[in-house]
């Protein structure tokens, strides 16, 4: 077999070096293109996805995020619970939200009887300005003002979600603010305290828990909800590099915190329903990519197939001067794999040393979220062996059909 | 070396049915140089391939080098056709994609001998046929004379017992016919065993023994 095996490269060999250059370039491009549709139609669908839930771990749960117990109103022990964390290595940066159900108002000032007061339900939000934009880089989704100083108070960063400026949404139960803008006024109810503040600046992100948010600083939020304990909604953390959020969720749990807040990776605080999206686009990708992969391997078929009845006269001849049929099919597998090979080989090669890294810098703007591609190493060459394997079965097929025809009836050409 | 006994060869085509050998009785020794000959359709291509194992005959009995061929597999007529058996077919039949060498060499390959072995082989035969000036071409580059010159040299490298030649000289001009008859000749005389089709006299008269077919039969 090794012998078959041997003589099935030579043959292989020489044939492809003495192709036609243009045909064999133009059969590696649809092999390129089609690894291409593996990888990148499937990587971007998810990347749809995986944008948002990056995003969700950079702008808003870092890499771990410790929140309220079920039924609690806010962390127990917030004070003790910040002491331990930042006596831990794993963690580089950490920034404490506050956060209490409220309702804004707008237009009270100039409201007629012909016109309503505009007012909607938000969630009003204590943050340290510093430290959350050190984590999260809030202050980046500024679009008009500028962004909140530790000793801003009255001062607010609306989230773009509530301005009909850039959500004109009219649906029942849910009110867009017009007219707001830095420098205008808004009214903020909370706990019961109604208190007038001035709009600093306008916040626009894809991800909800920023842009469906009114931020202030935290201090004067506090003295508002009577928080005077310092007991925290949510601590989001940010490890050093290489440290395993799981590792650290085990060590705060060692250190008795799950008993008063609730502990999450950034993974186990994504929404089911992004996971669910994610698993639903890869089917959805990897089926797409199969109708590709399907018109690749009859590509192929019909390549080797031309080939091979081209050439069937010289099939006889090998046949009739004593090469063993097997060899002539060994060679043509050989010369499938060479042009799969070539195309996976381009198209890695494109995919992580072009694609991913101008997805990376470019990222794809959808509405809510920055698409990226994704595509892991594992994933890219289980799809390359997928690509050879058709490929394969796609040119050994029209090579067994043509060298089992009759040896006398191929040398003469009947 | 070679017998057959009331070999019959029929081509059915639908409900019409072509007689073409109708009980040939062949006999070749060891060392003979046999010419066949008759006019077009009388059957001496379709015997030579029957006697060659190109082809199954309708009925009838081969015996070549005291082995019946007739039960043998497609494998076991590949082997022995690749081990026993040359050919010299009327167009050359050599492997575009190969130079004069690696035609030569890939029956020695097949065999199961090394590359350098292989290639050294090929070189000596390809030197007797006075190719070895152009053993690195590719057949586009030969003329009609080297590249039959070639095929014989493939035919001959891996020292068959029989050499099978079906028109040799058909597609050459008449001094590359007279150059290929001469190394048949020589080789011949070296002890080939040489079965030969051919329409032209002249040719044939250098054969050790002329066989004339005619409907089919063995006429003289």
């Amino acid at each position: 077999m090794i012998q078959k095996i041997k003589i099935g490269w030579f043959l292989a060999i020489r044939q492809v070096r003495r192709a036609n250059k243009w045909t064999t370039i133009l059969i590696i491009s649809v092999m390129v293109l089609t690894f291409l549709n593996l990888v990148v139609v499937s990587g971007i669908l998810v990347g749809l996805i995986e944008g948002s839930v990056q995003a969700q771990k950079d702008y808003y749960t870092g890499d771990f995020i410790i929140s309220k117990l079920d039924k609690k109103d806010y962390i127990e022990k917030t004070t003790e619970i910040i002491d331990t964390i930042k006596s831990m290595p794993e963690v580089a940066d950490y920034a404490v939200r506050y956060n209490e159900g409220g309702v804004a108002e707008v237009n009270y000032k100039t409201k007629t009887k012909d016109t309503d007061e505009e007012s909607t339900s938000a969630t009003i939000a204590g943050i340290d300005p510093i430290a959350e934009d050190r984590l999260t880089n809030i202050s980046d989704f500024i679009v008009e003002g500028s962004y909140l100083l530790p000793d801003d108070y009255d001062k607010v960063l609306v989230g773009s979600f509530f301005l009909w400026k850039y959500t004109p949404i009219e649906s029942p139960g849910f009110t867009s603010l017009r007219n707001v803008y830095p420098g205008s006024k808004i009214r903020l109810t909370v706990s019961g305290v109604t208190r007038e503040f001035t709009v600093k600046g306008i916040l626009k992100s894809k991800v909800d828990d920023v842009s469906a948010k009114i931020f202030m600083v935290d201090k004067q939020f506090r003295q508002i909800v009577g928080r005077e304990d310092k007991n925290a909604d949510d601590i989001a953390i940010r490890l050093v590099a290489g440290a395993s959020p799981t590792l650290f969720k085990e060590a705060l749990k060692r250190a008795g915190i799950d008993k008063y807040a609730r502990l999450q990776t950034f993974e186990d605080a994504q929404p089911k329903i992004l996971k669910d999206i994610k698993a639903t686009f890869a089917l959805l990708g990897n089926a797409i990519g199969s109708i590709g992969l399907a018109v690749a391997s009859i590509t192929i078929f019909i390549v080797i197939f031309i080939n091979a009845i081209t050439r069937r006269k010289f099939i006889g001849i090998m046949k009739g001067i004593g090469i063993d049929g097997k060899v002539i099919e060994i060679s043509y597998i050989f010369q499938s794999m060479f042009y799969a090979l070539c195309g996976s080989g381009i198209g890695i090669t494109i995919v992580f040393l072009i694609l991913v890294p101008f997805f990376k810098a470019n990222p794809i703007n959808f509405p809510f979220s920055d698409g990226i591609l994704v595509a892991t190493l594992s994933g890219t060459f289980a799809r390359a062996g997928l690509l050879m394997l058709a490929t394969l079965i796609a040119g050994y097929i029209p090579a067994r059909m043509i060298v089992r025809k009759n040896t006398l009836d191929a040398i003469l050409g009947r | 070396m070679i017998k057959t006994k009331n070999l019959i060869k029929t081509f059915i085509d639908g409900e019409k049915e072509t007689h073409v050998l109708k009980g040939i009785d062949f006999e070749a020794k060891e060392g003979e140089f046999i010419a066949i000959m008759g006019r077009s359709g009388a059957g001496k291509s379709t015997l030579l391939y029957q006697i060659s194992l190109l082809d199954e005959p309708t009925s009838g009995e081969i015996i070549i080098d005291g082995v019946d061929v007739h039960n043998m597999s497609v494998d076991q007529k590949t082997s022995f056709r690749l081990n026993r058996l040359g050919y010299v077919f009327q167009d050359y039949a050599l492997l575009p994609d190969l130079t004069a060498l690696e035609n030569v060499a890939l029956p020695l390959l097949m065999q199961g001998k090394n590359k350098v072995d292989a290639y050294n082989e090929a070189t000596l035969s390809l030197e007797k046929v006075n190719l070895g000036h152009r053993i690195n071409n590719l057949p586009s580059q030969l003329s009609g004379g080297e590249q039959q010159r070639v095929s014989i040299s493939r035919a001959i490298a891996h020292k068959p017992k029989i050499l099978f030649a079906d028109e040799p000289t058909a597609n050459l001009d008449n001094a590359s016919s007279a150059t290929v008859m001469e190394i048949f000749k020589d080789l011949n005389n070296q002890g080939q065993t040489i079965i030969m089709v051919t329409h032209e006299e002249m040719y044939a008269k250098i054969a050790d023994r002329l066989i004339r077919l005619d409907d089919g039969r063995i006429v003289t």
